[in-house]
């Protein structure tokens, strides 16, 4: 049995350790906000919060998240009232929106380390795949957050 | 009109402007409780029709609400935000009550095509639809003012609708449209109303804020790999690595008795694992080893099929335009030049890989998946399951990227065969693996284009040889007439270059590998072969790049308008360092013009960095500025991650790249600065916007390095190109 807590709630699962958070999340707590993009960690569409920390769980297993405290794109803020998200809602970010959970996820965990982020901070540590190409509006939401932020 | 993008009206206006404009468009996403806020729902289906229906497009509901049917789907290019403004232009209705749901290929099956072909391709939602939705939307207005004079006993010539209520003006009563709903479904008009023409809109030219943003920011929005249906598996699928090969045996041993496997499914042509859970199921797969029938195709290679069409260069062509004489200019000018281009296989890689949930009751079949032709999967569903169109009903979710991809739903037929097998509801998802190895790719091309100058250094004879995969066969489509189809030539052969003596030929070759339907389909490698031809023209004229298109365009002034948009914005006359160089193309496809200027670096090792894209477009008609915006935006990022890094090689038959770290995409590091300007030279088109953007993203890219370093790229992808360190 793996014990973990997602979005503040506490779960025993009888799983395989070696799962990857990514699976468990999705098809085990049915939180289907964080997505399956590559399997690889290369793309970021399956970002979460471990500890506050930005994993891509597609590439974690839950046997090292047990007994930590996990939070997805539903856990972030419960209206959706979360700074980036209304950044990314005054930028109209989305295209798809198939990566946003995953682009959200991993910039906020970025701002809480860049308060004030300049455009190489960002390129330096922002690297999930949009195929869309909402990186312009990503660039300036994260810009107007940082903004949010302060005040 | 000569219009920024970004100083027209956005979300962002309105976010500053909320506080105070109480009542305006911001109020519906801003206000706490953003959630239930939300205009339209996570889920983009739903019963496919109501009580509450005026007809088939919308719905008035008793809370005065209004639902919108959209009969394309929403993949990011804004299609349900900018469809439903068009009806809603004419409803006169208050815009914060509109939802939206996609319309039912099912009812569209019931009411002869109620909803038209439901395809959404070809950059053609608007494009296509925009007349009928208006017609949609006036119709109910005229329906609901006459339903309400009814019930006054009044001319309806008095009456007057706006914002969700009709009012009789000389007496000062007024009627929600709620109220109107169901006596307006019955009313008879003697004739539809006109149209509003485009001199009177009032939203469309709005760029009003995206109605799924909400459910884009919190995880809420379901894509079709979200389905979670009672008693449903999950099904990892593995086809055979060499397009057209057949399953020959595999050992199931290997999976026997694993945690949550309950069956291995054969088909033709592909070997499945079922599993309680979708990890148990990809885990199981990868133990098999399935024995594969490839036949000749599995010996063959990427350095046979540049040889091929090469080659095929050198063959008998198809004649695609044949216009003066050229042969009669070649033999008697001697500024010729004459190059060869070349480009890959490409990818679609849309974010959400491809997946299809389905469930079998009886006689009745349900699928969820996200398709850009729901009409042709209700047939293609048909045929798999031998039932009835009417008997199946298509969930169509939202799509986590189409660019195309999914116009073929070979992920439902699938899941639909291995359903057959396993007595449950069936959730197939292919790994990024799978996606990206059977793939439908844009396909490989080479092209000679050759031509004359005259002693004024412009092109008097044009003559253009291509070698490339038809899409048509490859898909079936079978719409190869006399040799040719429009994705093989577009973008050459209808050149709107002024040149005296033009040839065009065209043979279509396909090798195994499965070709389709690729963001701005053949615009997208022709684009690249024809602007970056055009520069060398220039170059070999002594011609500045820029005035040598106006001056071949001089007989559009709508060409005219984006290149002089993008020369100015784009600071075209102002010189760079070295090692930097500026590039220019100009395109036209489905309808729309769309110019760019990229500025580029190349660092001492060679390394191309796009610093920034100036784009300007002449789309006709614009229904929402701010998805123009940023479907130029994207599609320029598109263009960009196959123009610099898509390189799809294929060895012993099989695709060799199958994910993101061996086929790479552009990210933030690697996106430039872009700016996006409006070039309306006032014409009545209603151009696409969805592709049009990508196409001439790579040849600019390409005449941006040439300036840089001297050095003419001819072959994509420009990560393969030897270049000169900058100086």
């Amino acid at each position: 049995m793996i014990s973990i807590t997602v979005n503040g709630k506490a779960h025993r699962l009888d799983i395989e350790p070696e799962t990857p958070l990514l699976w468990v999340i999705r098809d085990d707590l049915g939180l289907t906000g964080t997505k399956f993009g590559c399997g690889i960690s290369q793309c970021g569409a399956c970002t979460v919060h471990l500890d506050g920390e930005a994993v891509r769980s597609c590439g974690m297993q839950v046997g090292d998240a047990a007994g930590k405290s996990v939070t997805t794109i539903e856990g972030l803020s419960p209206e959706s009232r979360h700074p980036v998200q209304q950044a990314w809602l005054a930028e109209d970010v989305p295209q798809c929106g198939y990566c946003q959970s995953g682009q959200i996820m991993a910039a906020v965990a970025f701002l809480k380390e860049h308060l004030s982020p300049t455009d190489a901070d960002i390129d330096a540590n922002l690297t999930n795949i949009c195929r869309c190409g909402t990186y312009v509006r990503i660039r300036r939401a994260i810009h107007r957050a940082a903004a949010l932020m302060k005040n | 009109m000569n219009q920024i993008v970004k100083t027209s009206l956005t979300r962002r206006d309105f976010v500053v402007a909320s506080a105070t404009a109480a009542g305006s468009l911001a109020i519906t996403v801003m206000l706490p409780g953003l959630a239930e806020t939300a205009t339209i729902g996570a889920q983009t289906y739903g019963p496919d029709a109501s009580p509450h229906d005026v007809n088939a497009f919308l719905a008035i509901e008793p809370d005065g609400s209004i639902l919108i049917r959209s009969p394309h789907n929403e993949m990011g290019q804004g299609a349900i935000t900018a469809l439903p403004m068009i009806v809603a232009e004419e409803l006169e209705c208050d815009w914060a009550k509109v939802k939206v749901e996609y319309a039912s290929p099912s009812r569209n099956l019931r009411e002869h095509q109620v909803y038209g072909n439901m395809v959404t391709a070809g950059s053609r939602g608007v494009r296509t639809s925009w007349r009928f939705l208006q017609q949609a939307g006036a119709s109910a207005r005229e329906r609901l003012i006459a339903a309400a004079a009814r019930r006054w006993n009044v001319a309806p010539g008095e009456c007057h609708a706006e914002n969700s209520k009709v009012t009789h003006k000389p007496s000062g009563r007024s009627l929600d449209y709620a109220a109107l709903a169901a006596d307006a479904a019955s009313i008879k008009l003697d004739r539809e109303p006109a149209i509003r023409p485009p001199d009177k809109f009032k939203l469309i030219g709005k760029s009003l804020p995206r109605l799924d943003t909400p459910l884009k920011i919190n995880g809420a929005a379901k894509f079709a790999i979200d389905t979670q249906i009672p008693g449903m598996v999950y099904a990892a699928i593995n086809a055979c690595p060499v397009a057209g090969g057949k399953l020959r045996s595999v050992d199931e041993t290997p999976v026997k008795g694993r945690r949550g496997v309950l069956q291995v499914v054969k088909l033709d042509d592909a070997v499945a694992v079922i599993a309680d859970r979708f990890w148990r199921a990809k885990e199981a797969l990868a133990l098999l080893k399935p024995e594969w029938d490839t036949g000749a195709a599995g010996k063959t290679d990427s350095a046979q099929f540049a040889k091929m069409y090469r080659d095929t260069l050198n063959g008998p062509m198809v004649s695609a335009r044949n216009d003066g004489n050229v042969d009669d200019v070649f033999a008697k000018r001697g500024n010729i030049v004459d190059s060869i281009y070349e480009a890959p296989y490409a990818a679609h890689a849309t974010m959400e890989p491809l997946n299809a949930t389905v469930r079998f009751d009886g006689d009745k079949l349900e699928i969820w998946i996200g398709t850009q032709i729901p009409m042709g999967a209700l047939r293609l569903a048909a045929a798999a399951s031998d039932l009835k169109p009417e008997q199946i009903t298509i969930h169509n979710c939202f799509l986590g990227g189409g660019f195309g991809r999914r116009g073929r739903n070979d992920e439902m037929r699938q899941a639909i065969l291995v359903a057959k097998q396993v007595a449950k509801p069936v959730k197939l998802v292919w790994t990024r693996e799978e996606d990206m190895t059977h793939d439908r790719y844009r396909p490989q091309a080479a092209v000679r284009l050759k031509a004359a100058l005259g002693s004024d250094g412009m092109p008097v004879a044009f003559d253009a040889r291509i070698a490339v995969g038809s899409i048509q066969r490859s898909n079936g489509m079978n719409k190869v007439e006399n040799g040719l189809e429009p994705q093989a030539i577009e973008g050459i052969a209808n050149t709107n270059y002024k040149i005296p003596n033009q040839r065009v030929g065209c043979m279509l070759k396909n090798t195994h590998v499965p070709v389709g339907f690729w963001r701005s389909v053949g615009s997208s490698q022709n684009a690249f072969f024809m602007e970056s031809y055009v520069d060398e023209l220039a170059h070999a004229a002594g011609k500045d790049a820029y005035q040598f298109r106006r001056a071949l365009l001089a007989h559009r002034p709508d060409f005219i308008g984006v290149l002089d948009k993008i020369a100015e914005k784009g600071d075209w006359d102002k010189p760079l360092p070295a090692g930097r160089g500026r590039g220019i193309a100009i395109h036209e496809c489905y309808g729309t013009i769309v110019g760019q200027v990229a500025e580029v670096t190349v660092s001492k090792k060679g390394e191309v960095r796009v610093d920034r894209v100036v784009a300007a477009v002449d789309c006709g008609h614009v229904v929402n500025p701010g998805i123009v915006e940023a479907q130029i935006e994207g599609g320029i990022v598109y263009g960009l991650s196959a123009a610099l890094y898509g390189d799809l090689t294929v060895k012993d038959g099989r695709i060799q790249q199958a994910n993101f770290d061996e086929y790479e995409m552009v990210r933030l590091a690697d996106a430039p600065k872009i700016e996006v300007y409006l070039a309306l030279t006032g014409g009545k088109k209603w151009g696409g916007i969805g592709e049009p953007g990508t196409a001439p993203t790579a040849p600019a890219v390409a005449n941006a390095v040439f300036a840089a370093t001297g050095t003419r790229v001819r072959s994509l992808p420009l990560k393969n190109a030897k270049l000169p360190g900058a100086a």
